[in-house]
């Protein structure tokens, strides 16, 4: 399970079909972790909001520089004020997934 | 103009952002844009290789400051421009690469010269952008040169399938170009008081500044600046030009080829005032070991450069020229008289050592000589190796823009094809190649490009016939065994240009080329010349990789 501090940061990108490898492109090449990440779309379609869960270090505040270059992302903020323990959720869906 | 195609708006929009020339190749994937492009007024410049394209358009970019376009075709053309792409995004040069792309309907299916640009360009890239539909272009083409230019610049890639290019629409009017809106950088009254509290406070302040200051065009105010304050100005490869070399407070590059004084220098500082740099670790050296007693103040306009690598006691997220702006005039003035006595007599006695052998081949001496026949305002290109360090150190660099030379990304092959950019977009001025018989043979094949032209690029080859400084990192490092480094096989270059139409000359028998160098020097038009140097010489001093910058090799 998730043994080390995480925290969320809440991001509000433009919706298009690139938009999930330039984040997800920016935490391989920076050599940060993802732990998880949950997107929907808000509003009507054009921006979606992106949960990503991340460990609380000292890589923190570079990431959040990082990720608000991006020009497709429009906000980005640290939540850690968000249940991370969601993201167990996503776990026990992994769970059931498994073949028994 | 009611109907237009994706090529068609293409070029139109690059035609309105200014662009004359274009660097490229053609190929299946591009062939509309190509098209479009026979009936404008844009001079197109076959490259040899995208690679050569890519890098003419550094040439263009990083001797004008404006954003220059490369073409190349989808798959190879695509992959073929990523090292140049790459480069300009760690020297943050403003290029924007229009590739083609395989029609919409057949990208995912492996189709002939398919690669996945976006994706690939993804991690190099400023931004990128693959177009849907002749529609997007209209906005991503002016947006693309907006983002290149604005802020830190940087390389955009937009590709375009093929269809798109093809997909005519109705196009009532093209937008205008918008100048390029830049924000305002009004400094925080609170910042400007703690930095000059920390200016007074410091005893022994020095300026380091790197290749934003050429960017933001701050030569000025940088040099008004450490007058007024009396603060020495240490430079990085990038930084090169932004300060009269002769110049008292000039202390010189600083880092892993820095002079022994510079990295002193840099040693004993209590407070550097890091302007338009990102600490690179070719100029930090071991960063716990950088500058280990002085505070820092980082001005940069890359918010993500703060506290990247070095913490900073104040940092300033601005344009250069407009924060200096507004801090000169709230800068006391400082004689500063212990300070700088004091780095005048680090200067004096921890110089660069001129060779101790009078040998006119020696590199150093070559590159003096060079030096003094050159045009004073020629602009100088390098390839990667010893020579480029060479060149660094004993070229007075006195402009901005006048050195070009691959600095975070360190590529070898890019000093040619950049000085047929720079002679380009620069027709007036002599353009000199300094290259190494290993980096000319990445790029050779735009010899064939020079003569295209005709441009008044002078390409001379320091040859040792080896990769000098990997066989220098193998003689201090790695007990002496040159694994890999040394050429079997010697090419004649001059006979090699010559095939190109090119006049060049093999030196060597003569026992002092200045005569050759001046006649290369002063005829119009392009030359080569193969310069034998000894493979013995390395580039000194050296700071051994990952160690601290006080550890020097050599004088």
């Amino acid at each position: 399970m998730i043994q080390q501090t995480n925290t969320i940061i809440e991001l509000e990108v433009q919706n298009h079909a690139g938009v999930m490898s330039h984040i997800t492109g920016l935490f391989s090449r920076r050599g940060f972790n993802l732990e998880g990440i949950l997107c929907g779309q808000i509003g009507d379609g054009s921006a979606s909001r992106m949960y990503l869960l991340v460990n609380e270090d000292k890589f923190l505040e570079q990431i959040v520089r990082q990720l608000e270059k991006l020009y497709d992302v429009r906000s980005v903020t640290i939540r850690p004020d968000y249940d991370h323990t969601l993201f167990d959720k996503l776990h026990d869906l992994i769970k059931i997934g498994k073949p028994a | 103009m009611p109907q237009m195609n994706g090529s068609e708006i293409i070029i139109r929009l690059l035609e309105k952002q200014g662009i004359e020339i274009v660097a490229g190749i053609p190929g299946g994937a591009n062939l509309p844009l190509y098209h479009a492009l026979s009936g404008s007024k844009i001079r197109h410049i076959l490259a040899r290789h995208e690679q050569g394209a890519g890098f003419i358009a550094h040439g263009m970019a990083r001797s004008t400051g404006k954003a220059a376009v490369c073409f190349g075709t989808s798959g190879p053309g695509a992959t073929n421009l990523l090292t140049a792409i790459a480069d300009a995004k760690l020297d943050s040069v403003p290029i924007v690469a229009i590739t083609g792309q395989v029609p919409s309907s057949m990208i995912g299916t492996d189709a002939f010269q398919e690669v996945d640009t976006y994706g690939m360009t993804l991690p190099i890239t400023k931004h990128n952008f693959l177009v849907r539909s002749a529609e997007e272009l209209l906005c991503v083409i002016p947006e693309a040169f907006r983002i290149a230019e604005s802020g830190r610049p940087g390389p955009v890639v937009v590709d375009v399938p093929k269809d798109v290019q093809k997909e005519s629409i109705h196009v009532d009017t093209l937008s205008e170009m918008d100048s390029p809106v830049h924000p305002k950088y009004e400094l925080d009254l609170d910042d400007i008081s703690l930095f000059n509290e920390m200016l007074q406070k410091s005893e022994k302040p020095v300026l380091l500044i790197g290749g934003g200051v050429i960017m933001s065009d701050a030569i000025e105010q940088v040099s008004a600046f450490a007058r007024k304050n009396n603060i020495p100005v240490a430079t990085t490869l990038m930084g090169l030009g932004c300060f009269p070399p002769d110049d008292l407070l000039y202390i010189g590059m600083v880092g892993m080829h820095g002079a022994r004084y510079a990295n002193m220098i840099m040693d004993e500082t209590d407070l550097v005032i890091a302007l338009g740099m990102r600490f690179d670790d070719r100029a930090t050296g071991k960063v716990d070991a950088f500058c280990p007693n002085a505070s820092i103040i980082h001005v940069d306009v890359d918010r993500s450069e703060i506290d990247k690598i070095k913490t900073s006691s104040l940092s300033i997220i601005a344009d250069l020229s407009t924060a200096l702006d507004q801090l000169l005039p709230t800068v006391e003035e400082n004689m500063r008289s212990d300070w700088i006595e004091h780095v005048k007599s680090l200067k004096k006695n921890n110089a660069l050592q001129p060779p101790k052998i009078s040998d006119p081949y020696h590199p150093i001496h070559l590159l003096k000589t060079i030096n003094q026949l050159a045009d004073p305002d020629a602009i100088y290109t390098t390839d990667v190796g010893q020579h480029q360090m060479w060149a660094a150190q004993w070229i007075p660099i006195t402009y901005p823009r006048q050195f070009l030379t691959s600095g975070g990304l360190g590529t070898m092959g890019f000093g040619m094809p950049a000085a047929i950019g720079a002679a380009l977009a620069n027709p007036e001025k002599q353009v000199i190649c300094i290259s190494g018989d290993g980096s000319i043979l990445m790029n050779i094949q735009e010899l064939a490009t020079i003569r295209d032209h005709d441009l008044n690029v002078k390409i001379l080859i320091f040859n040792n016939g080896n990769l000098g400084l990997v066989r220098q990192q193998q003689e201090y490092f790695y007990e002496k065994v040159y694994s890999g480094t040394q050429f079997e096989s010697l090419p004649d270059f001059a006979v090699i240009a010559s095939g190109f139409g090119i006049r060049s000359q093999k030196l060597g028998n003569e026992p002092d080329p200045s005569n050759a160098l001046k006649e290369a020097l002063d005829m119009k038009g392009p030359v080569l010349l193969d310069i034998p140097i000894h493979v013995a010489e390395n580039v000194t001093p050296m700071v051994p990789p990952g160690s601290a910058n006080s550890v020097m090799i050599g004088e």
